[in-house]
This record gives structure tokens, sequence and C-alpha cells, in this order.
């Protein structure tokens, strides 16, 4: 019988698949950040059980943490509690944490490919939906709450329903400066948030297979926000290389083994995903979301619907409630919407490509007048990658911030965050009412879009620059 | 876990799909590193003018729906972030069942694992219930997890689908860890087979 990648992998972790219960699925790896992890490890202690697999964990400290100012004290003291909490469980449960002064710390989702602890063909899973991001290396990630975060500590398994499968065709060549990022918007904008809801996302096409490693975390990265379980990229030999040396990635006797395993993984020619949807890469403009939800997108040539254009009364109510919070007029043109603060980077875009292409956009330019513009790598390791390189000079130059990594303006829960009616360009995954900050209105966009956001101070069309 | 039992309970209706759960638990209230105490923050942007005050706008606030157990929501319940919190929020605060179309799947495994039933009815089904509700606020509903039925007093009622699995759970209030560890015994074998195939995820 042919295979979906999914289906390989699935069934190679099958542990149990016992009559009037839910399958029992093997974890081979599982990541970890302070704010979903404290109340398992409680229940752990609570229970008398153990972590089954250390060797499996990989933490870090990332949503809580300061951008600047790293060597005082944290100042927000219920955070300090929860770093603390997790620097203390990790400890106890001799588990690898990069904590904050670690010079392998940063974004969970960041980090984890850096150090090659994900390969083709796992199970990988973190209480934080993003895991999805992982996908880009043909292993199905996908993110769990806090009590299964305990349940795989404890039995290293996850109980867990099969999924159906989706296949995203995505055929045809970008244009200059549309990447990755409007891919994944694009495709939300296409199927909607829950136009995934139930499926494992394969990307397939010609456009995929041309992007690189980091834009193929991007775009697995919103797999989430279009309401799939996770996304997949076949591995192939970008996958190989991007691995190869890696500190987590088998090495001598081991690589050949795990290669000839890796290149069993990808789908099946002929086999049958349960749906299918086709975009061109070609017709994907830079996308600007206009609205409250990650599926209210529009290309930057676009303008601001109206509620009447949608034929969906849902949708027509969304779109009234929307234009009412970002404080928008229907009809306005995308390039006329003008912005306060401008955020790049996150687990969706905080890589070094991003900052490269940003900083292509930055150079000579300078941050318009009343704008804020902060630069918050992904990692310390991004952060070096940028320095060595000459970027966060031309960043500076430009009157921007150039941070410390965390999640930072992603969830806004560090104290980096929008005050009430502030707009930001953001090159994170969610524009939710008040995800930023309470009031605070996002637009996303990819990291050259906000580039060119920052030093206009309004949207442009980047492919006129 | 509580196991959960056949009740009557006011049916509280929040018309609005695609509530996210920066929505139901924004994230300045995840810090704590306990599971209680979140139902005071519960849908807190909406929920509490600028001031701390009660915002009288917001569904939740209105006197009918004090005491609700039930909870009548739109399309895609729960998207977006995979915090924990926010069922725990929606059990703090007092709700044990949602009935909706549709919720994100993380969201929706999370609720059972928290005594929370998540019901699915069809569009048709849902429209009824939000009908009788803004007809009647305050009206009760009965939910029977055990013959899987809504009863409401105007008839809109309904028999729903659950995986037999959660329902059993849910019925039992059995903790998933002791049921997974009964198979203590294939998950070791499987272990031995996966160092054999994957030795390299092993050193």
């Amino acid at each position: 019988m042919k295979k979906t990648m999914y289906e390989k992998i699935w069934d190679s972790h099958l542990v149990v698949d016992a009559t009037g219960q839910a399958p029992l699925i093997y974890v081979d790896r599982h990541l970890m950040h302070e704010v979903t992890s404290p109340q398992a490890f409680e229940g752990l202690k609570l229970s008398g059980r153990k972590v089954r697999n250390p060797h499996s964990i990989l933490a870090t400290m990332d949503h809580c943490v300061p951008t600047k100012n790293r060597d005082l004290p944290i100042a927000d003291p219920i955070a300090k509690i929860q770093i603390e909490t997790m620097a203390e469980n990790c400890r106890v449960n001799g588990l690898n944490l990069y904590d904050m002064k670690n010079p392998n710390n940063g974004v969970i989702h960041v980090v984890v490919p850096e150090h090659g602890f994900v390969h083709p063909g796992m199970v990988v899973v973190c209480g934080d939906s993003h895991t999805a991001t992982h996908g880009a290396f043909g292993a199905l990630a996908f993110g769990i709450g806090t009590s299964e975060v305990e349940h795989v500590m404890a039995t290293q398994t996850l109980p867990q329903k099969k999924s159906k499968t989706m296949q995203v065709v995505v055929n045809g060549k970008l244009s200059k400066y549309a990447s990755a990022k409007d891919i994944a918007l694009a495709i939300t904008g296409k199927i909607g948030t829950a136009g995934g809801t139930g499926y494992v996302i394969e990307y397939t096409g010609s456009a995929i297979r041309e992007l690189s490693m980091e834009g193929r975390m991007t775009l697995c990265n919103m797999a989430i926000e279009a309401g799939a379980r996770a996304g997949l990229v076949a591995p192939d030999e970008k996958t190989y290389e991007y691995l190869k040396g890696r500190e987590f990635a088998p090495s001598g006797q081991y690589w050949d083994q795990a290669l000839a395993y890796w290149k069993s993984l990808p789908s099946d020619e002929g086999a049958v995903f349960d749906a299918t949807v086709t975009l061109d890469a070609a017709d994907i403009a830079p996308q600007v979301s206009w609205g409250t939800s990650p599926e209210q997108v529009v290309g930057v040539d676009g303008c601001v619907p109206a509620p009447e254009s949608f034929a969906d009364e849902i949708k027509r109510t969304a779109c009234e409630s929307a234009l009412a919070y970002m404080g928008l007029t229907a009809n306005t043109k995308i390039t006329d919407i003008p912005v306060d603060l401008v955020f790049i980077g996150s687990c969706t875009n905080g890589r070094i490509e991003d900052f490269r292409i940003a900083a292509e956009v930055t150079k000579g330019t300078h941050v318009a007048k009343g704008v804020t513009a902060i630069a918050v790598p992904g990692s310390y390791h991004v952060k070096q990658q940028a320095e060595d390189e000459g970027l966060d000079k031309i960043f500076i130059d430009a009157g921007w911030e150039w941070r410390d990594p965390g999640c930072s303006m992603c969830l806004a829960m560090n104290g980096d965050e929008l005050t009430k009616g502030q707009r930001s360009a953001s090159t994170s995954n969610r524009n939710f009412e008040g995800r930023q900050g309470k009031g605070g209105r996002t637009h996303l966009v990819s990291p050259a879009m906000a580039a060119a956001a920052a030093s206009a101070g309004h949207f442009v069309d980047i492919r006129n620059l | 876990m509580e196991p959960y039992k056949k009740h009557e309970s006011i049916a509280a209706l929040m018309n609005r799909s695609n509530v996210d759960t920066d929505q139901i638990i924004p994230k300045q209230f995840l810090k704590k590193v306990e599971r209680s105490g979140f139902g005071v923050h519960l849908f807190h942007d909406w929920r509490y003018n600028d001031d701390g005050t009660d915002n009288p706008e917001f569904e939740l606030n209105k006197p009918a729906f004090k005491g609700a157990r039930i909870l009548v929501a739109g399309d895609n319940f729960g998207c977006g972030s995979s915090r924990e919190h926010a069922p725990w929020a929606i059990a703090d605060y007092g709700f044990n069942t949602i009935i909706s179309t549709s919720y994100a799947d993380i969201f929706y495994n999370n609720c059972f694992k928290n005594g929370i039933l998540a019901i699915k009815a069809t569009k048709d089904q849902l429209d009824k219930l939000m009908a009788e509700i803004s007809a009647n606020e305050g009206v009760r509903f009965v939910v029977d997890l055990e013959n899987q039925q809504v009863i409401t007093p105007a008839g809109n009622g309904f028999s729903f689908d659950i995986d037999p699995f959660r329902k059993g759970n849910l019925l039992s209030g059995l903790d998933d860890i002791g049921l997974t560890l009964k198979h203590e015994d294939k998950i070791s074998q499987y272990e031995q087979q996966h160092k054999q195939t994957y030795p390299w995820l092993w050193v």
C-alpha cells in the first residue's frame, strides 16, 4: 500500500492500538519552556512518577525573559518565580536546559534546529502550538497541553487520534521579496483558521523545494494558524546538509544508517491524501493581515475589505468587529496604513535569513519619525551570526534597537508590548485581539515588509523598492 | 478529576466564532506555576473595563448567565495557542460543558483532560440552541453524557457523538497516565526495538 509521509511516521511510532482506546504513539523528542511545564512537573511529583527518558528532553527559557538588561534581576516577581521553577525542575530531573545566561539560549523553536535535536521521521512534542515548526525536517511535530506534557514525561507516549492528511501544493516561482511567510499567510487566508482542523498538512511543489530550511521552518510554524495539527516538508539534500555536523545529529557510523532511513520517508508516488489545496507561488504578493485573525490577510497591493464583500454571515460579522478593533476603515489602501512599532523576531521569523533580508531592506535608511523598531534575534547564536556579518550595525545605524533573544513581542509576556491603540508591523504569527498588549493592533508581515514599513512609517509594496 | 455526572444548568450564550485562547486567558496570566485560580481571569480583556470593573456589555456578565455550567459558543472555539490555562480557567470559572460546531484540536484535547465535556453540534442544532437562549436568557439545559443527550425545555435537544474512550474517562474521572502505564510492557518492548532500529537516537 502506498503511504504518505505522515502515515509512515505514524505507523513506525504506534506502540499500542487496542480497541476502545486511543492509539498510543511513541515520542522521540520533547521540547520545553517555562510557561507550559511547571504544572506538569508538579503533577509528576505529586503522583510519585519520574521522567522516563531525560535525554529526550531539551528545555529553554524564552516566553518571559527580558530582551534587554539581562544582567539585572527580572523585574516581574511572578515571571521570576516561573524562571526559577523551570531551573529547579530541570536540575532535579537531570534535564538539558539552556537557561537565560546560557550561550545556547533562545526561542525553543529556533534553538532546537540549531543543535540538530530534531531529525526526519521523529515524533516531536512541546507544550507550545508552534512546535509545528519542526515539520520542516520531515518530523511529525505538534503542540500539546500541560497534562500531555506530564503524560509524555511519565510514559514517553501519548494517546492520539490519527489525523487526516492534506496536501498543500505550491508550484511556481515567488516574486522578488515574497517569502515563506507570505506563502504561510496566503494559505491561511485561503483555507481559514479552521481549514486544517483534523489534518496534518504536507507541503509539496516546486516553490516548497526552493525554500531554504529557515523558510520551511517559517512555513510549517504557521500550519497551526490554519488549524492543522502539524505541517510537514519531505526531507531532501537541503535537510541533510543542514543537519550534518550539528551537536545532536547522528555522526560517524550512524550517519549513513540514519540517512538511509530518512530517504525512505517521503510520501510514496501516488499516495492518496484526504484533501488537496493548490496555490501558484507567482500569484502570492507580500501579505499583510488587516484583522484580528491570521486568515484576515490581503496582498500589500490590496485594500482593507468591506464587511459587505463577504457573502458568509460569520465572516461578515468577524470583519466588522475586526475593523472596529483595528481602527480601520473599509477600502483603505494597505499602503496607507501607518505603523507605530515594528517587530522582527519570534519562532516564525527570528532566524538568520530573516535578519539578512530585513538588513538588506534597511541598509541606508532610517526609522521614520515616531516609529519604534526592535530587532529580537531568535537565539544567541542567531545574534552572534548576525553580528559577525555586521547586520546589527545596519539596524543600529538605521535607528533600530538590537535586543537579546526571546519570544518578546510575539506574545508580549516579558514586558515588550504595545500600548492601547498602538499599531505594529510584526513578523510574528498571531494578530488576535490583545496578543501584543491590550488594545494593541497587530499586522502580520514578512521581515522584508516589516523593515520597509519601519523606514516609511507605513506599509509599502517592497516589490517596487 | 471529578467524574462527569448528568446535570441541569443555566446555558450561557457566546455568539462569536473563532474565540481564541488568547481571549479565553490573556498571556499576562500565564506566569503562575499552579493549575488553580485562573477562573477570575477568564476572558479578562473582554470581561473587565480598564478600571477593573465588570464590563456590562460582555455576555457572561449578564445576571441571567450567572452560575452557568454550560457554554454555548460559535464555530472553531479555542483556536490558537496550546495553553492549557484556557480550559483550567473555563473549569475554574464553573463551566463543565461547551457546545459548539467545532473546536481547535489542541484545545479540544485539553478540555477532556480537565473534566470538560466539549460537545460537537451541527450548525442547525447550534442555531436552535442559540435562538432558544436568546429568547429566554437564563434557560436551563440538561446534559446527559451517559446517554449522549442534550435536553432543552423548548425541545431543541439532540443526541451527540463522542469518542467512547473520552466518554469513559469523563464518566469515571480516570487519570490518563495510569491507563497508559497499564501498557508498560508494550512501551518497554517498543523501546528495545527502537534502540535497535534507530541506535543514533540513544547515543
